[in-house]
């Protein structure tokens, strides 16, 4: 019982990340009719946005020590940080400690810009355009911004840690009447499941709402009578091609603590959150959303010695077995709309 | 005045005659009067290195190719000469090789097993390279190692790790400087009895090829030999990227270590995931849990950031090591001096072992008086030198594999900069970490014939 709980725990953290990511692609095919294969490099680029915060947080000054020497044999030095020299080593420290955190706010409007630079400069040109000329311009986009990022940042895994307060574990067992330490789920991956409810919430409450969000429903489902009223829904679905950036951003900013960010992480998320589009049924937000959540949790129990022995290799086919269930029961995925991608 | 008569048949006869001989491997038709492949005619000897500069070992190519490029100039006689100095055999006198200035030319074999043939395969039939080294994984080494035997060029391997490279699939044209998995497992079962004791039960999470393969295989026989048990072994996806939902079912196992064969990503995240979810405080049969990493690396440590504190492995060289561990690894502080005065920083151990795979490439070709790769591989096979950093050496004639000391380490607590996050613990002699070239982990392959590609 104590695993099969974990694993559902395993499954809602992961599942979060795939949910955010596949909410996104999901606004960005429902509004732009665009197949977004640069999406995974965005949550790759929020992820590059807490280092990046990190490192800026960090920049120090250098102060020789000249009772120590370093590896060449000169005189060693120290880095002082900016933040610690400003306003001491308690505040400064902790805003170091902080920066996965604050980088939410760094990563909003630089995330929302890479947005409107991508759809205003490339793949507007494409709207017109077959799917597969969309899935080939967005996945070279996806390389260039990747080897971007190696460039300025090295092939290298990046630490990246939570603050103080969140590292360890939580024993959730003893909540649930097991023994001490038999469930222990760490703080920050919580923390992870809460935020992406919070902005699944926050989307889906913003589309149901508000008036814009009105606008944008309405342009999804037709978005030619919406023009004739004349509404300038391209304008707003450009403003949710910012939007879809940023969620992504976030996940990728949050994501960070849990595993180090490294230049290949969004191609490592794109395949799988395009199969939970198309399991949730593209253009549906709930579905991407529910098929998220599922796929994450199934794939944690596809992990699980006992099914591995079961069924070798289970493990790393699972999400594509259950993607091709659901797609010959329900061809429009689990929560699908007729006429999308139908033509 | 001639006439020729053109009929059909004859020009399929001669079209298909000189297709075949175009679509002959070049290097087959590369080699001269001198009876081996891109036999050298100018004045300059061409090097090809192969190494990683795309793909998740980039950072680790980067370096190798930083020690490649400092090695030719201190063969052409540039710079403060490196480890020419302290190199026991003193044959090379920093006029080149055989009197021939070094050239070079580097390929990328993006970590993937055909893009590292096409690299070495290019660079040897248009570039007429002569020798390929390089690459950071035992995958890319097997398969550049095989086709280096096909076109008769020597293979002095980068990083690899696996018993394969010069066990089963070992080649008469390769040699591996660097150390193996068995050499791992049996330089760290005295420390881990030492430091955890006989009667521990291990979990071992192992990436899913060749290298994770041999090296579970061996950790696992050096723990069980100790009196350890193993409670499980769980193939994991190289492209795996959380590892939790194969940490979890660790925690109520039973198992009170969790040995991790993983390396680059995959050690940094699987060990990320495993400090997480807390086994590191976790207490198992009454003892404290502990975790494993046979093989380290310094970028890893760097990855892994905090989470490496206190975690023991095994290294092939260290960058400390002649000053902590004293003369008998002469050779280190002259590779440092020369390497982190040209670069900033000290080098890693990948860039070690290719330092010293050209050093011994351009020894052998000048002890031999030829570039004939069955000379060169003489002159490697049974060579014991020192100096290059890691104590007396043997270049192994079975199996073309170097036996030295094997150096057990551990992340440092508090490091005291970038550059000290790994401590050396033990030093493991060379006489523990040999095996006899039948042994059973290395069983399966044969050296077979020098080829010269003539």
């Amino acid at each position: 019982m104590d695993a099969i709980i974990l694993q559902i725990l395993n499954g809602l953290d992961k599942g979060s990340a795939y949910a955010l990511i596949a909410l996104g692609l999901t606004l960005i095919f429902g509004t732009l009719g665009v197949v977004n294969f640069a999406h995974g490099a965005l949550f790759m680029i929020g992820s590059f946005c807490a280092v990046t915060l990190q490192r800026i947080l960090s920049i120090s000054f250098q102060t020789v020590d000249p009772s120590k020497t370093d590896f060449l044999g000169n005189p060693s030095t120290f880095d002082t940080p900016y933040v610690v020299h400003w306003f001491g080593a308690e505040v400064g420290n902790g805003i170091i400690d902080w920066s996965v955190p604050l980088a939410i706010f760094f990563a909003i409007p630089i995330m929302i810009a890479i947005g409107f630079i991508m759809e205003r400069g490339l793949i507007k040109h494409f709207y017109k355009r077959p799917h597969a000329d969309q899935i080939l311009v967005t996945f070279g986009l996806a390389i260039v911004l990747q080897e971007v990022i190696k460039y300025y940042y090295g092939a290298n895994p990046i630490q990246t840690g939570a603050p103080e307060m969140f590292r360890g574990s939580f024993d959730f067992g003893t909540l649930l009447g097991f023994d001490p330490n038999v469930i222990i789920y760490p703080y920050w991956r919580l923390v992870y499941f809460g935020f992406a409810a919070v902005i699944i919430s926050a989307v889906f409450a913003f589309l149901q709402f508000t008036t814009f969000g009105m606008v944008v429903r309405a342009g999804m489902a037709d978005r030619e009578t919406v023009g004739l009223l004349g509404i300038n829904i391209d304008k707003r679905f450009t403003i949710m091609f910012g939007l879809a950036a940023a969620v992504a951003g976030l996940a990728g900013v949050m994501y960070a603590p849990i595993n180090a960010p490294n230049y290949h992480m969004g191609m490592d998320f794109l395949v799988l959150s395009f199969v939970v589009v198309v399991v949730g049924g593209m253009g549906s937000l709930p579905g991407a959303v529910l098929a998220g959540f599922l796929l994450g949790i199934l794939e944690s129990f596809a992990s699980m010695t006992q099914i591995i022995d079961l069924i070798p290799g289970i493990n790393q086919i699972i999400i594509y077995v259950v993607a091709i269930i659901v797609l010959l029961t329900r061809p429009r995925g689990l929560m699908g709309r007729k006429g999308v991608m139908e033509e | 005045m001639s006439k020729m008569n053109l009929t059909r048949r004859g020009v399929i006869k001669t079209g298909a005659i000189a297709g075949a001989g175009l679509a002959m491997p070049t290097y087959l038709s590369a080699q001269t009067q001198s009876g081996y492949t891109n036999a050298p005619n100018g004045d300059t000897v061409t090097l090809g290195f192969n190494v990683p500069q795309s793909g998740p070992y980039a950072d680790e190519g980067a370096d190798e190719l930083r020690a490649f490029e400092l090695a030719v100039e201190h063969l052409n006689g540039e710079g403060d000469g490196g480890m020419l100095s302290t190199f026991s055999s003193k044959v090379l006198d920093g006029t080149g090789i055989l009197g021939k200035k070094v050239a070079y030319v580097s390929g990328d074999t993006q970590t993937k097993s055909d893009a590292a043939r096409a690299s070495a395969k290019s660079m040897i039939e248009k570039d007429g390279a002569i020798m390929i080294s390089g690459g950071s994984s035992s995958g890319v080494a097997v398969a550049v190692q095989g086709l280096c035997q096909e076109a008769g060029v020597v293979f002095m391997a980068g990083l690899t790790h696996s018993n394969d490279t010069t066990g089963k699939d070992k080649k008469a044209n390769g040699f591996r400087h660097f150390f193996n998995a068995y050499m791992s497992a049996a330089a760290l079962a005295p420390v881990l009895k030492q430091l955890y004791g006989s009667d521990r039960a291990a979990y071992h999470l192992t990436a899913d090829y060749t290298w994770g393969w041999t090296q579970q295989e061996s950790i696992q026989a050096a723990t069980e030999a100790l009196g350890w048990t193993t409670v499980n072994n769980v193939l994991t996806p190289l492209a795996a990227t959380d590892f939790s939902a194969y940490i979890t079912p660790v925690l109520n196992s039973g198992a009170d270590v969790l040995v991790l064969n993983h390396y680059g990503g995959n050690m940094v995240n699987s060990l990320t995931n495993a400090v997480q979810f807390g086994l590191r405080d976790k207490q198992v049969n009454g003892k404290n849990f502990e975790i494993i990493v046979p093989l380290y690396s310094e970028l890893m440590a760097k990855g892994a950031g905090a989470n490496i504190k206190g975690i023991v492995g095994s290294q092939n060289w260290d960058w400390k090591v002649e000053s902590q561990m004293g003369a008998r690894y002469t050779g280190t502080n002259a590779f440092v001096q020369s390497f982190g005065n040209k670069y900033g920083f000290p080098p890693s151990q990948a860039a070690q072992t290719c330092y010293a795979q050209t050093l011994l490439y351009a020894d052998a070709a000048a002890r031999a008086g030829t570039f004939n790769p069955c000379a060169i591989g003489e002159a490697l096979a049974g060579f014991e030198f020192d100096g290059l950093g890691n104590g007396p050496t043997l270049y192994r004639a079975d199996d073309h594999q170097c036996f030295k000391d094997v150096l057990v380490v551990k992340g440092a607590e508090n490091p005291e900069d970038e550059f000290h996050l790994v401590e050396i613990v033990e030093v493991t002699p060379t006489e523990q970490v040999t095996y006899a070239p039948d042994h059973p982990m290395f069983a399966g392959g044969a050296l077979g014939a020098c080829n010269p590609g003539a």
